[in-house]
């Protein structure tokens, strides 16, 4: 398997550490003028989301990790799996529970998303930054309070479940940033 | 098509402030009768120091290396009776590579004949002060950024003390081979961000960490580096000494070095033997200081990185 030294990490790259592929956030180059140069890295755990820092000595390597990022169709789910499929090889893979957390709330059937694989099985689905979703449940809306204050929760098609203004109604579309589970605005008709 | 980088890093702005910056310094020094001398960015000899690595050239068939520091250069005028000088100019070292770092940087090195470190330091924190807007200028001992941070002395603290607080404070990849890297991790994790926004200077140094600085008894009785750095911002800016003149022990230590060096596998290269001649032709007693011209530049403009003050850095140079 291929490794990479310490000069070649940069963001994005995908290796093995303690035996978790992580991919790397960010990589800075330490050295004291007359002292040892080192590596301090951050990198984030790509089955547990959760952002490590290591330092290494300048010219140690890491192994790459088997990932790879593929665009996917969501096809549907049962009891245990969620299932995507590559639109070029057709091929179907299912993602567990785990692999799609709490990114579940944002997907719609064929709408694209990112997955990513390990080794040739989900690890992780990643939605667009910004989806655009029908609220199913919210209470009534309130006319002639368009301008300002008031948000009210808002039940979208996914089960998702945002903060939107006071006036929305039942029906509308809405674009929701997928980061933040902020709403963005009303989406354009059409 | 792939898209040519062919622009440069650094915007107009930066560039302008960077000619200000050279003029201002020039005229520091002028009004200081200090002379600007200029010392080869290619020689026959490369750097001795254990943690900085020369750049290969070759040069009428046969081996050159380019300079890390115009140091030798500088030292050998000393020897020579040429009094205060400095010189402002590019330096160049491989592999460094980073938000502050790029391979090939611009270094002012200055001497003054008959001060030791603590006159010079009073002079770097001048010429900062006047360039940076800043009068905050604060004197540290190592020891007590030490103490004052991590509740340990890093001159007489046992090896497995400091390797304990390492492990306390830090994720490593690896184990610290000895003291020394224990300390330059905790000096570059912890105790740079630890330094406040005035300008630092950092003073007498572990007897280990010397380089080319004088070992002399501080207060207490331990040997110490009569070396010095700048900091400001948690930024490393300059590293000066009140320089070895007794050329024995410089062959001591160019020779530790070089074991050093053999020991870990590192390239093993010739050495400025002609530095060993100017000290013992009697090299005046002086002090000495480097600083990152190019570091400089991002603190005054409020850069972020190397890149942003550097027309082309070295992946479009």
């Amino acid at each position: 398997m291929a490794s990479y030294s310490t000069n070649e990490f940069k963001g994005g790259l995908k290796v093995m550490l303690d035996g978790d592929p992580c991919s790397i956030v960010e990589n800075e180059f330490v050295k004291p003028g007359k002292g040892q140069a080192f590596s301090r890295v951050k990198l984030r755990n790509l089955k547990t989301g959760r952002v490590w820092e290591r330092t290494f000595r300048s010219g140690e390597s890491l192994e790459s990790a088997d990932v790879m990022d593929l665009e996917m169709e969501f096809l549907y789910h049962d009891d245990e799996f969620y299932y995507f499929m590559d639109p070029n090889s057709f091929e179907q893979y299912p993602a567990s529970n785990a692999a799609v957390g709490d990114n579940a709330k944002w997907l719609k059937e064929q709408d694209t998303y990112v997955v990513t694989l390990y080794n040739g099985a989900p690890l992780a689905v990643t939605p667009p930054n910004h989806v655009i979703l029908e609220i199913t449940d919210t209470d009534p809306g309130l006319k002639g309070d368009t301008a300002q204050g008031g948000s009210k929760p808002a039940t979208l098609s996914t089960g998702a479940v945002v903060k939107v203004p006071l006036f929305l109604e039942i029906g509308e579309t809405i674009k929701v940033d997928t980061r933040t589970g902020e709403y963005l605005g009303r989406a354009k008709e059409g | 098509m792939s898209e040519i980088n062919w622009q440069p890093t650094a915007s107009l702005e930066a560039l302008r402030r960077r000619a200000a910056l050279l003029a201002d310094i020039r005229h520091f020094f002028a009004a200081r009768n200090v002379l600007e001398a200029e010392v080869p960015l290619l020689s026959r000899r490369a750097t001795s120091d254990p943690h900085i690595e020369s750049i290969a050239a070759r040069c009428n068939g046969a081996d050159a290396w380019l300079a890390t520091s115009p140091e030798f250069g500088l030292k050998r005028l000393l020897a020579a009776g040429f009094g205060d000088c400095y010189s402002l100019g590019k330096a160049f070292r491989e592999g460094e590579c980073g938000g502050r770092h790029n391979p090939e940087f611009t270094m002012l090195e200055w001497y003054r004949c008959g001060w030791d470190d603590r006159r010079l330091m009073r002079e770097v924190g001048e010429l900062l002060g006047r360039v940076l807007g800043i009068d905050d200028v604060r004197t540290l001992s190592y020891r007590a950024l030490f103490q004052r941070e991590l509740q340990l002395d890093p001159h007489s603290a046992a090896e497995e003390e400091l390797l304990a607080c390492v492990r306390r404070e830090l994720e490593l990849s690896f184990e610290p081979a000895d003291r020394d890297e224990c300390l330059d991790l905790l000096m570059s994790h912890r105790l740079e961000p630890a330094m406040g926004g005035g300008i630092t200077l950092l003073y007498d140094f572990p007897a280990s960490q010397a380089a080319l600085a004088k070992v002399l008894d501080d207060d207490t009785g331990t040997p110490v580096a009569r070396r010095f750095e700048a900091y400001v911002g948690g930024m490393e800016l300059a590293n000066g000494y009140w320089e070895l003149t007794d050329a024995d022990e410089q062959r001591r230590r160019f020779g530790a070095d070089r074991h050093y060096r053999r020991d870990r596998g590192l390239a093993e290269r010739p050495f400025e033997e002609r530095l060993i001649g100017a000290l013992a032709a009697g090299m005046p007693e002086c002090a000495g200081v480097a600083l990152g011209v190019d570091r400089l530049l991002m603190l005054a403009g409020g850069y972020r990185r190397i890149d942003e003050v550097i027309a082309f850095p070295i992946e479009r140079a």
